[in-house]
């Protein structure tokens, strides 16, 4: 028996009623994509239908009893994110479109600030090479548009942040470090802490992605020291069995309300004449337009399940899928893990290589045998360029995935070996 | 033959092994390099024509790609079948192709024509693989119009 499982595995796998289905030629499902979009509980999937077929209405200006119902399911919805991963003011919670969309709304929104919180010229924003694509470009295109300079954590062989060179790169030039609390490819979970109050000691702002993090980890923003608390921490809904189409932005309260808009548009107003307009406070500023209500709704039921099932003992259950997985891998020939090899310094998502095998064609071969994996760069090809890979397969697992879902990838990556000839 | 086995043909995987033509090679007057966004796949492609207009011949196709057995399979199999070819010619082989690749499975192709080629149809059956086979045929169309742009 594996120590760490959820208790109750099986009945959290009966939450989720796709992991049911089967595929081409009557195979079941092993869902090994989590970190790709993990799947979604019953709950959620109710929530959103009883709030379209029960409660739809506009939020915020209908003056009718759905559009107070639909107001109040929506402002509900922030009210359980930011217990989530504890907020210290509901307010502090904006909803996006993604977490692509939330580090982009920080980017931009600091290139048109004005005063010393915009980077310029001899400034700094500092990155990481294991970064999702969607925090690298929005950083890209904030230094090329402010002439500050764009700097960036190196990685070390087994996947970690090289920080050798944190005084260089931490110092009174740099204005942002914006890094990844996990990473999506090599599965590392970073110093946030450390890091943080390295860069509040020369008055920086830290924006976090914690769109693997926030699955897997329990987050408590109010319970961490000021110093080690980052600034800004977005993460997306449908990697936590919430839906497509809502994102998280957490930013500390003095900072959003000093930043200038993101969209401009209804619900981020407080008075519009033609010549010019002023902005509504914290959360509306950064939520023009008709919000995703139905999206946060969904969202609101998807962090409240993880909240019931434990994050605590979500997070030793993937920790045990991880380590279980590591050693299954290890077994199979000619297969090499990008990344951390000990569970302990990582998260559910592993990339590896296969001689002989393009991750494409392993793909193929899998999905035929019903097992679902993500194949390619996964959105983070400085990441693979560093470890001399063009691609990788990625598994990721969540709370619902089983040991034996972890056999049948070992013996579909065998038959894979076997198919193609290789060894 | 299950779906894996149409797609992965012996044909397929003999290229994908030996991957004709391959590697960079002067004279040429066109290198292109075109890359698959979605997975990441890569190709460095280079034509060599001899003479002017359609009746030019394509004299060789070099080439550097990276990637799947399939788009590395596509890359040897095009070579194979157009290098000695006039420009004409050649572009009657790369229409029946594409129409193979857009044709969902459904299409009936030429075997004369396309003769190893044919051995795709099972990747036209998987919209996900489609861009696999295409990247180094799109890549030729590309240099060969770089090349008579250039002369």
């Amino acid at each position: 028996m594996i120590q760490g499982l959820l208790p109750d595995l099986a009945v959290v796998r009966k939450d989720f009623p796709i992991l049911e289905r089967t595929l081409a030629g009557g195979v079941p499902l092993v869902y090994l994509d989590s970190a790709n979009t993990s799947q979604k509980p019953q709950v959620v999937i109710d929530a959103m239908v009883d709030h379209l077929e029960r409660h739809n209405a506009n939020i915020a200006r209908a003056m009718h009893q759905l559009g107070a119902e639909s107001t109040a399911a929506f402002e509900e919805a922030r009210d359980k994110v930011a217990a989530f991963i504890g907020a210290p003011s509901r307010d502090e919670v904006i909803f996006t479109k993604n977490a692509s969309e939330a580090l982009n709304l920080v980017a931009n929104v600091l290139t048109w600030a004005e005063g010393s919180l915009r980077p310029g010229p001899g400034d700094r924003v500092v990155i990481t090479e294991m970064e999702h694509h969607s925090n690298i470009v929005p950083w890209q295109l904030l230094t090329q548009r402010t002439g500050a300079e764009l700097a960036w954590f190196g990685l070390t062989d087994e996947g970690h942040l090289d920080l050798s060179r944190v005084d260089e790169l931490i110092d009174e030039r740099t204005k942002v470090v914006a890094f990844t609390w996990v990473s999506n490819m090599l599965g590392t979970i970073n110093p946030v802490a450390e890091l943080t109050r390295r860069a509040h000691e020369i008055g920086a702002i830290v924006v976090v992605d914690a769109s693997q993090a926030a699955p897997q980890l329990p987050i408590d923003l109010a319970a961490m020291p000021e110093a080690e608390r980052p600034d800004v921490v977005v993460f997306t809904g449908h990697k936590v069995v919430g839906p497509t189409g809502i994102g998280v932005l957490w930013g500390r309260g003095d900072l959003l309300s000093q930043l200038p808009p993101f969209l401009g548009g209804g619900e981020m107003i407080e008075t519009v004449r033609m010549e010019r307009s002023t902005y509504a406070g914290i959360p509306h500023r950064f939520e023009a337009g008709t919000p995703p209500i139905v999206e946060a709704v969904g969202l609101g039921a998807a962090v409240e399940y993880l909240a019931a099932v434990g994050l605590e003992d979500i997070r030793r259950h993937e920790h045990a899928i991880t380590e279980y997985a590591l050693e299954g891998l290890a077994s199979v020939p000619g297969l090499h893990v990008i990344g951390p090899k000990v569970a302990e310094e990582r998260g559910g998502a592993i990339s590896f290589e296969l001689d002989g095998v393009h991750p494409h064609d392993i793909a193929q071969v899998l999905d035929s045998r019903g097992v679902a994996v993500r194949a390619g760069h996964h959105c983070a090809k400085p990441a693979h360029a560093r470890f001399g890979v063009q691609s990788s397969t990625r598994m990721s697992s969540y709370l619902y995935t089983t040991p034996a879902e972890i056999d049948a990838l070992i013996d579909a990556l065998n038959y894979t070996r076997s198919y193609f000839k290789v060894g | 033959m299950s779906d894996l086995d149409s797609l992965y043909q012996d044909v397929i995987l003999d290229h994908a092994k030996r991957k004709l033509n391959a590697g960079l090679r002067e004279p040429f007057e066109a290198e292109v390099h075109h890359v698959n966004p979605t997975c990441g796949d890569e190709v460095t492609l280079r034509v060599h024509l001899d003479g002017e207009g359609p009746d030019a011949t394509v004299a060789d196709i070099s080439y550097d790609a990276l990637g799947c057995s399939i788009s590395t399979s596509a890359a040897s199999v095009m070579t194979d079948l157009l290098i000695g070819r006039t420009l004409s010619e050649a572009d009657t082989v790369v229409q029946e192709f594409l129409a193979m690749m857009r044709g969902k499975g459904q299409y009936e192709p030429d075997e004369d024509v396309l003769e190893d080629a044919v051995a795709f149809q099972g990747t036209a059956r998987l919209s996900a693989r489609v861009k696999c086979a295409l990247l180094s045929w799109m890549a030729y169309q590309d240099a060969v119009t770089r090349a008579q742009e250039d002369s």
